[in-house]
């Protein structure tokens, strides 16, 4: 669903072609349509029948746009929401707040934003270079690429290849994650790249480097391949514990709402987005400051006169982060794991993630996929429950905030339960 | 080997382990710990040599290119071949498979040669890839109960004289001949295209692997309550129609 609330026939929505006028309208009606049925935002529905009415329409819209795009594995929708705050301090923004990040539901959220200067747009990692063509943006953040959904996605060093095919004309400045060599590998054929050194946490899908295939070297922070030289680039910005040192070396405080190692990166890499647009750290980070839960991600709720914690983590890489940032032992945990369509049918993944670390914790398991779990954690070692619904698992559980940690379509099922 | 203690050997978990391919490392390590012996486990990394004193080597699953790698290094390295005939004990899965036989096609669309260690070849399929989960009936010698898995590749492998199927499918493409085979196996070498991973779906073959390093014919039990719940819940949803 497209940031923007309301949906006024804005000022600017004159001033587009005759078509694509057409095909706004179109969208929009589809759109309200499919919410008084009670489908969920109609974002979808209603850029898909804008777009086959003017197939030129995204880049229609955004013409009258500043054009920033944000791709990743983990972290673009709250990158995505990080940044539009920063750039509010520059202009009215409009953005795909809510991750519907396929060229509909982009087209669906800038046709939203009548009167914004940025349109600040997620994009799937797929499709991220359609839509760097169609949009013409002038800033690209690239934060991360690893494993994910293999059943039915492309494999993670192809997607590396198919951004760096993609974006090698790109007249954008490219902000780049210099910690991940695969991003490194996707933007070190463009033109205008800015390195920010985010860290990445997951290293298991850059053992080998991208350009030659040889093993990668990794001695602490560094990474190189010492069979092509192909290495690591040197930063023009970097997250240092919990500041973001600029291009000159000033060092900014992060003080975030969000947790966690990896929002401090996404923070990180979202003030050298603003920076391209004049927006200081300062001014930046102070602003994201204002950024508490993303789609009910790190949402604190009240379920049966307990605190929940909801964490997102839909691959290892961001299962490995989760742990990460979760209170100590020993708070309850609780895992919920699906393998629905828009999860991955494969749960082999469960294997790459460290469970290890969940020693200490009471642990409880649910969802779908629970006795993949089981048999993950079994062989983990450690002691855990299985149960069928949420509330067998609260009731269960010790005393402390409880940490929820879900996968996809498990998240939004607790998101609804907790709901009520 | 050393009375009760095994030494495992994960080939190149830097190219192939794709997808939970540590699974099949750490199950057999917990049900060989389960049953009281010592483990060694060895991560092998591809610019590192295979140790051929070995007792159980694991090959796990991989993308393309670093399949070729793996295959190219382990040519070059021939650990591996010596292992096997020292008799070592070797569980090959999907990319791992291939590369155990005597060629598949590579990421360039050649045909790389494989190990040897299997007498099958692998063609790349044009129709649509094998995707989805499988359950398959295993050579009665082998004496272990049905197979469930995850498969998930275009390659199709065909079988010489050399080897025999490790499995039938009853769901499931295998190694996508269309006759129904899945994987392939002579003395202690086996392949397989099951994912799961396939040792935490089939703890009894886990145990089988055991069985031949160790060269008993029975373990001490182990639990498989949990293991057990999981094959019930993913035999199910695989014959449920759909």
């Amino acid at each position: 669903m497209a940031g923007t609330e309301s949906e006024p026939t804005g000022a600017r929505d004159a001033s587009l072609p005759a078509r694509a006028k057409i095909a706004v309208t179109a969208g929009r009606v589809a759109a309200a349509v499919s919410r008084k049925a009670g489908r969920g935002s109609g974002s979808v529905i209603g850029g898909k029948v804008a777009l086959r009415l003017d197939p030129d329409l995204l880049g229609t819209l955004a013409d009258h746009l500043d054009v920033i795009l944000v791709s990743a594995t983990n972290g673009k929708t709250t990158t995505t929401r990080l940044i539009a705050e920063a750039l509010r301090a520059a202009g009215p923004v409009v953005s795909n707040a809510l991750g519907a990040n396929m060229p509909a539901g982009i087209t669906s959220a800038l046709a939203g934003g009548s009167d914004a200067r940025f349109g600040v747009i997620e994009v799937d990692e797929k499709y991220l270079a359609t839509v760097a063509r169609d949009t013409r943006p002038k800033a690209i953040a690239l934060l991360n690429l690893s494993r994910d959904q293999l059943d039915r996605a492309a494999e993670t060093r192809m997607m590396a290849e198919k951004w760096r095919e993609g974006l090698q004309d790109t007249e954008a400045v490219v902000i780049a994650n210099a910690d991940d060599p695969l991003v490194t590998w996707a933007a070190s054929s463009c033109k205008k790249v800015v390195w920010v050194a985010a860290g990445q946490a997951w290293k298991e899908d850059a053992w080998s480097c991208p350009a030659c295939g040889g093993v990668m070297q990794r001695p602490g922070e560094d990474w190189f391949c010492q069979d092509c030289g192909f290495r690591r680039p040197n930063p023009h910005w970097a997250l240092q514990g919990t500041h973001v040192i600029d291009p000159q070396r000033g060092a900014w405080p992060i003080q975030l709402q969000l947790p966690g190692r990896a929002n401090l990166a996404n923070a990180t890499s979202s003030a050298a987005v603003a920076a391209v647009f004049g927006v200081s750290p300062q001014v930046a980070l102070e602003r994201m400051r204002s950024v508490t839960a993303v789609a009910g991600r790190y949402d604190v709720v009240q379920y049966q006169g307990r605190d929940i914690r909801l964490l997102l983590a839909k691959n290892p890489a961001g299962w490995l982060e989760t742990f990460s940032l979760i209170d100590g032992p020993p708070a309850p945990v609780i895992l919920s794991v699906n393998a629905l369509d828009a999860d991955g049918t494969d749960t082999s993944w469960l294997w790459d993630v460290d469970y290890e670390r969940l020693a200490g914790h009471p642990v409880f398991v649910m969802g779908q996929r629970k006795l993949d779990l089981a048999v993950r954690l079994e062989v983990a070692g450690l002691q855990f429950h299985v149960v069928d619904t949420l509330e067998q698992a609260v009731r269960m559980a010790p005393p402390g905030r409880i940490e929820a940690i879900a996968n996809y379509t498990a998240f939004q099922q607790l998101r609804k339960v907790v709901a009520g | 080997m050393s009375e009760s203690s095994l030494r495992v050997v994960w080939v190149y978990p830097d190219l192939l382990s794709t997808y939970g391919d540590r699974g099949n490392a750490l199950v057999v390590e917990r049900r060989a710990r389960q049953r009281h012996l010592n483990v060694t486990r060895i991560d092998v990394r591809s610019d590192q040599a295979i140790p051929t004193s070995g007792d159980i080597y694991l090959i796990g699953g991989g993308e393309d290119r670093p399949q070729r790698l793996a295959a190219e290094r382990l040519r070059a390295d021939t650990g591996l071949i010596r292992a096997s005939e020292n008799g070592a004990i070797i569980f090959g899965v999907c990319a791992g498979f291939q590369i155990m036989g005597h060629e598949f096609v590579n990421d360039l669309g050649e045909r790389e040669p494989g190990l040897g260690l299997l007498d099958v070849w692998t063609t790349r399929g044009d129709g649509a890839r094998c995707v989805g989960d499988v359950l398959a009936d295993v050579d009665p010698r082998l004496g272990l109960p049905q197979l469930t898995g995850f498969e998930n590749h275009q390659g199709v492998t065909h079988l010489g004289q050399g080897v025999a199927p490790l499995a039938t499918v009853t769901a499931g493409r295998g190694n996508g001949t269309g006759d129904g085979t899945e994987g392939a196996w002579r003395d202690t070498v086996f392949g397989t295209y099951l994912h799961g991973p396939v040792l935490a779906r089939n703890p009894a073959v886990a145990d089988m692997l055991i069985k031949l390093a160790l060269d008993v014919n029975a373990l001490p039990p182990a639990d498989t309550t949990w293991y057990d719940a999981l094959r019930a819940e993913r035999i199910a949803a695989t014959t449920r129609p759909a």
